[in-house]
């Protein structure tokens, strides 16, 4: 019932994550409100606790600054940073789309991929950018995922993967769907040789992206709220004319379901990836 | 007269076309269906078995729209739930056991989106397919008979040979969907429909396919005994192949490279080697 809505808790996560430090604030620094608590907290005060409201709602993060956080400070090194898309169908509007994106975001697509350590611990990385047309997977993210794994195999290093993604490029058609068969694939070699591959779902990580390597992985970890699903929310709502449950396809939901390992808050993950590939590297 | 991609569109969803059941009568014989994915429900949507083409076993799995009212309500208008492509996986690793090729005959709008769909991981179930499948040991042939429609016709291809009825479709997502997210307007779904490149000759020109089959005689005895002979042939072909596996990776691995910039074969060897 609408009228009851006030009722409901103004914070809707559970204790992870959550922080009681007073918020220290410049005079006039610009705001986000958060949508969890529905207070303001000043950008720099974010920055400083990566993009987590001291509620405990976490923020989308770019790809870089979250490389950054996770990583030993100097280890990451970018593998194949160069490749872009070239509007393979001629799909209209795209390729306009594609230079403002890149101009935008500073990034030539959607997914990072390099080697680092983690907690002193070798591994293959991949990241996805929620500023580059929401993570969606294209030819050059499937190609950039493929390639990371097949290194992997050949380096035998076990492989990190942050997914953030609406799903599949639909700008290039049959050409993005292919990419889940042949992300799939890699993965499959890359696990039938005994290597190990620990996923991270972000907020949001949908469509073609969930169907395909983000629900894949040995370990699959999510954070707190992440929204992550196959279908819409939306277009379930549509298709069934029925209202979702509370919480659905929320990282808990997923916890819930038996389909993730463990919902982890951001200052959590370092510890908890270097952790984890520990206990696989067995000397 | 010249077919746009939407009345091809249109004719791929034509009631009236022969649905997965019909392949499964006419092109082979025995057929003996088996239920259940042994973990949650029987889908009616995906039906599948064992029969015999030209007297060889086979594992055939179709998803089945139906043709009435009544059978379309009761296939859930042949949009599969998680249970259905773990049914389909399910027997996939039976016909692997038991040295048996796979035949998929696809015709779906799409995975269902609904509640229960997302509550039993319809993404998990049809990642686990996509995987599974591409190392499967026997020969795999999926035949798009109507709409291929995005992760949930996919979760049945990742096959050694992809086939397409002439006025079947294959795409990323419903023209309808791509107009309303693109243009903010679902009756520009034709001008989406063209952009999509979503015909047999277009999935055909990516590489996506490697046949188109005709259908001047859809649904007639000729039809269906052309389709027997022309899967008999290729499987047996396929069943000699020694390195099947090998191959199937490569057909998928090499989809879209194109289509990348600054594509470089080994951009990592000026690395540092990580490991001691």
């Amino acid at each position: 019932m609408a009228i009851m809505k006030f009722l409901k808790p103004r914070n809707q996560l559970e204790e992870g994550g959550r922080t009681f430090a007073p918020v220290q604030q410049d005079e006039g620094e610009p705001e986000k409100k958060c949508p969890n608590c529905h207070k303001s907290i000043p950008l720099s005060r974010l920055w400083a606790n990566h993009q987590v409201c001291p509620c405990g709602y976490h923020f989308r993060m770019r790809g870089r600054p979250r490389i950054q956080m996770l990583v030993d400070a100097g280890s990451f090194q970018e593998l194949f940073p160069d490749m872009r898309s070239s509007n393979p169908l001629l799909f209209p509007g795209y390729q306009e789309k594609l230079d403002n994106v890149r101009s935008v975001s500073n990034e030539e697509e959607a997914v990072v991929c390099g080697t680092a350590k983690i907690n002193g611990q070798s591994c293959c990385l991949f990241v996805m950018e929620p500023y580059f047309m929401m993570g969606s997977m294209g030819a050059v993210v499937g190609e950039k995922i493929t390639s990371l794994f097949e290194y992997a195999a050949e380096k035998r290093l076990p492989v990190v993967g942050f997914t953030v993604s609406g799903g599949a490029r639909m700008q290039e058609g049959l050409l993005s769907l292919m990419q889940m068969a042949k992300t799939s694939a890699a993965v499959k070699r890359h696990s039938d040789i005994g290597l190990l591959y620990v996923a991270v779902l972000t907020d949001p990580t949908t469509g073609g992206v969930t169907a395909s390597f983000a629900l894949e992985a040995d370990i699959i970890l999510a954070e707190p709220l992440a929204t992550v699903g196959f279908a819409g929310a939306r277009v379930i709502e549509q298709t069934t004319k029925k209202t979702l449950p509370k919480g659905f396809q929320t990282a808990e939901f997923l916890l819930d379901h038996g389909f993730i390992d463990q919902v982890v808050s951001r200052s959590g993950q370092k510890k908890l990836l270097g952790n984890i590939l520990a206990l696989h590297h067995g000397g | 007269m010249t077919q746009t991609s939407y009345d091809r569109v249109k004719l791929a969803r034509d009631n009236g076309r022969p649905t997965g059941l019909d392949y499964i009568q006419n092109v082979f014989k025995d057929f003996l269906e088996l239920h259940g994915d042994r973990r949650f429900a029987d889908d009616p949507a995906i039906v599948g078995g064992i029969a015999t083409l030209c007297g060889d076993p086979v594992t055939v799995i179709a998803i089945e729209k139906g043709h009435t009212a009544k059978e379309r309500s009761l296939r859930n208008f042949g949009a599969p739930h998680p249970e259905g492509y773990r049914k389909a996986l399910r027997l996939m690793k039976q016909a692997e056991k038991f040295g048996r090729p796979i035949v998929c005959f696809i015709d779906t709008s799409g995975a269902y989106c609904g509640i229960g769909a997302e509550e039993r991981g319809q993404g998990q179930a049809i990642g686990e397919n996509l995987m599974e499948m591409s190392t499967l040991c026997v020969p795999i042939l999926s035949i798009l008979i109507g709409e291929g429609g995005s992760g949930g016709a996919l979760a049945l291809a990742v096959a050694d040979r992809v086939w397409m009825l002439q006025n079947a479709v294959y795409s990323v997502i419903s023209p309808e969907g791509c107009a309303s997210i693109l243009w903010k307007d679902a009756s520009k779904a034709a001008d989406a429909a063209a952009s999509l490149k979503l015909t047999a000759e277009d999935a055909k020109s990516l590489g996506i396919i490697e046949r188109i089959l005709p259908e001047s005689d859809l649904g007639q005895k000729k039809f269906y005994d052309r389709i027997s002979l022309l899967l008999h042939e290729e499987l047996k072909l396929l069943s000699a192949d020694t390195d099947l596996i090998g191959k199937r990776y490569a057909r998928f691995r090499n989809l879209g490279v194109d289509a990348v910039e600054n594509h470089t074969r080994s951009p990592y060897e000026h690395l540092p080697n990580l490991l001691p």
